[in-house]
């Protein structure tokens, strides 16, 4: 490993922390000019987690150690997520630690924290989101699965920065199968990160919440820490995605310091227009009952599966 | 993958498009949409006919996208609005069997006629013979939507994109069937449209609906 791979790594990192939540802020800025609102500052999220910060931590009384460690579990697996997903260059050292798969493996223990604390206090709330939570995921899981069994296949190997090097050197081809998983990674991602048509970020309604429901037990730099990392989520999907859909523009193989330095402007320019494309969907569409959610999530399975049918039918 | 020409390369994708519209009528509740589905289906297999011919300079091949476009999807699609209109028919009532289990056997059934169309595309020598098994699909998937559906709209619907399934086989395996078949078939297809037509009010008019269901009680006879 080369002292500029290490850089690659670190830059990256610290990209997450810093842009995840201007991300965030970004999909709520275009939500509320697409909405007619007057949009809420670029670093609002950040105001929000800092206030939070400042804050005294008020904890139930039965609450159990789980409960305090949960936080710093989800947002130590996102950051670990961020630091495997290429979204800058292909050569990172910690890349070899997780492939695709174990990174869906990471989303998981997140989860499972989540949703385990969520339900440690015993309040009907959490429990209530944990469980649509748990519902969501098992369902989503496949289907993101599936996308990354077809861009394996593609690619003929798992490890995600070899797929985006693939994709980013080889000829430019109209390709049906990765369309199809294309799509069927925007629906899992839209219900991964609790995005509108399976859940909105901005409600507080009683019956409609998921993700909401499972942090009202927490405070404080436990709910601080809580955001930043759905914001790292969100970015992380959006950084798998680019990885496997559009890599072009992330600095590939032996690379220089230049080949760095244009990597940066390129991711930013695809967050900006992926947070608009995302606010565009979610302002186009209406939140589905939560028991129409399985026909969305099967139709995102049905979708990836296609894109594996087809691809080895026509080999392309 | 790589070597495949742009033009092939664009066939391949419409010929998954129309994969994905049989999926997408499969799982439509609404007659309307549905002929609307089946115009789309006709549009995307005329612009494959089209490119096909461009590619191979086959002059039938020119005149049955003619064919297609001028029966499918204007001629038909019109007939089925008009008739959808004047019998009332816009929601189907519930599928047999639930959405996501169709979707399930419908991958099923992909897979399984991919499996049946890997012979057949081994001994073809056109250059969309992998596409032979996204045709069977589509046939296949057609003849499931008439299953699963218990009015008389949508399953003619079905009958017809079945059809379309058949003409994509055909122009995929052998560049086309011959011109006096192809039409022999469309005729038989506007004709069929028709006689069902006919049908339809006839039906209504003695059971006071398209379930087709009823008809199934019903012994005949008195």
């Amino acid at each position: 490993m080369r002292p500029i791979d290490w850089l690659t790594q670190v830059l990256e990192v610290v990209a997450a922390l810093v842009v995840a939540p201007l991300f965030q802020g970004w999909v709520n800025q275009c939500r509320a000019w697409l909405q007619n609102r007057r949009a809420p500052p670029l670093w609002q999220v950040y105001r929000g987690i800092r206030k939070l910060f400042h804050k005294d931590a008020v904890i139930a009384t039965n609450a159990s150690p789980l409960f305090r460690v949960a936080p710093y579990v989800v947002f130590a697996t996102m950051l670990a997520a961020a630091a495997v997903i290429p979204s800058m260059g292909t050569r990172l050292p910690f890349s070899p630690a997780a492939d695709a798969i174990a990174l869906v493996g990471l989303f998981a223990t997140a989860r499972m924290f989540l949703a385990l604390a969520a339900m440690d206090v015993g309040t009907p709330f959490g429990t209530l989101g944990a469980r649509r939570e748990m519902m969501v995921g098992f369902l989503a899981e496949p289907a993101l699965l599936m996308v990354i069994f077809v861009a394996a296949l593609t690619s003929s190997t798992t490890a995600l920065p070899s797929i985006a090097e693939r994709l980013a050197t080889g000829p430019i081809t109209l390709s049906p199968s990765l369309a199809f998983i294309g799509v069927a990674f925007t629906m899992v991602l839209l219900a991964e990160n609790g995005r509108l048509p399976i859940d909105n970020p901005a409600t507080h309604l009683e019956l409609t919440m998921i993700h909401e429901a499972m942090l009202l037990e927490y405070s404080a730099r436990h709910l601080a820490l809580m955001e930043f990392a759905s914001a790292l989520k969100l970015m992380n999907y959006a950084c798998i995605g680019f990885a496997l859909f559009i890599p072009w523009g992330t600095a590939t193989g032996v690379t220089g310091p230049f080949a760095l330095a244009a990597a940066i402007p390129a991711l930013a320019a695809k967050l900006v227009v992926a947070g608009a494309a995302l606010a565009l969907i979610e302002t186009a569409s209406a939140k589905l009952r939560v028991f129409r959610a399985p026909e969305f999530l099967a139709a995102a399975f049905l979708f990836a599966v296609l894109g594996m049918l087809v691809h080895l039918l026509l080999g392309a | 993958m790589a070597h495949t020409p742009f033009v092939m390369q664009l066939l391949d994708s419409l010929a998954a498009l129309l994969l994905l519209l049989s999926f997408a009528m499969l799982a439509q509740r609404r007659v309307a949409t549905l002929v609307e589905l089946f115009a789309l289906q006709g549009g995307v297999l005329c612009a494959a006919t089209l490119l096909l011919a461009w590619r191979t300079g086959d002059g039938n091949l020119l005149l049955s996208a003619a064919l297609t476009l001028s029966l499918k999807v204007l001629a038909l699609p019109w007939l089925l609005r008009r008739m959808i209109r004047r019998l009332g028919v816009y929601w189907d009532t519930d599928p047999l069997l639930n959405i996501p289990g169709t979707m399930l056997v419908g991958v099923l059934i992909v897979v399984f006629s991919f499996g049946l169309a890997q012979p057949v595309s081994a001994l073809a020598s056109t250059a969309t013979r992998s596409a032979i098994g996204i045709a069977v699909a589509v046939i296949l998937l057609a003849f499931l939507t008439m299953i699963t559906r218990r009015k008389a709209m949508s399953q003619v619907i079905g009958f017809l994109s079945m059809e379309n399934g058949l003409f994509f086989g055909a122009m995929s395996a052998t560049y086309g069937m011959p011109m006096v078949v192809e039409l022999g078939v469309a005729l038989d297809v506007l004709v069929a449209m028709l006689v069902l037509g006919v049908f339809f009010f006839q039906i209504r008019e003695q059971f006071d609906s398209l379930d087709l269901d009823r008809l199934e009680s019903h012994q005949g006879g008195r």
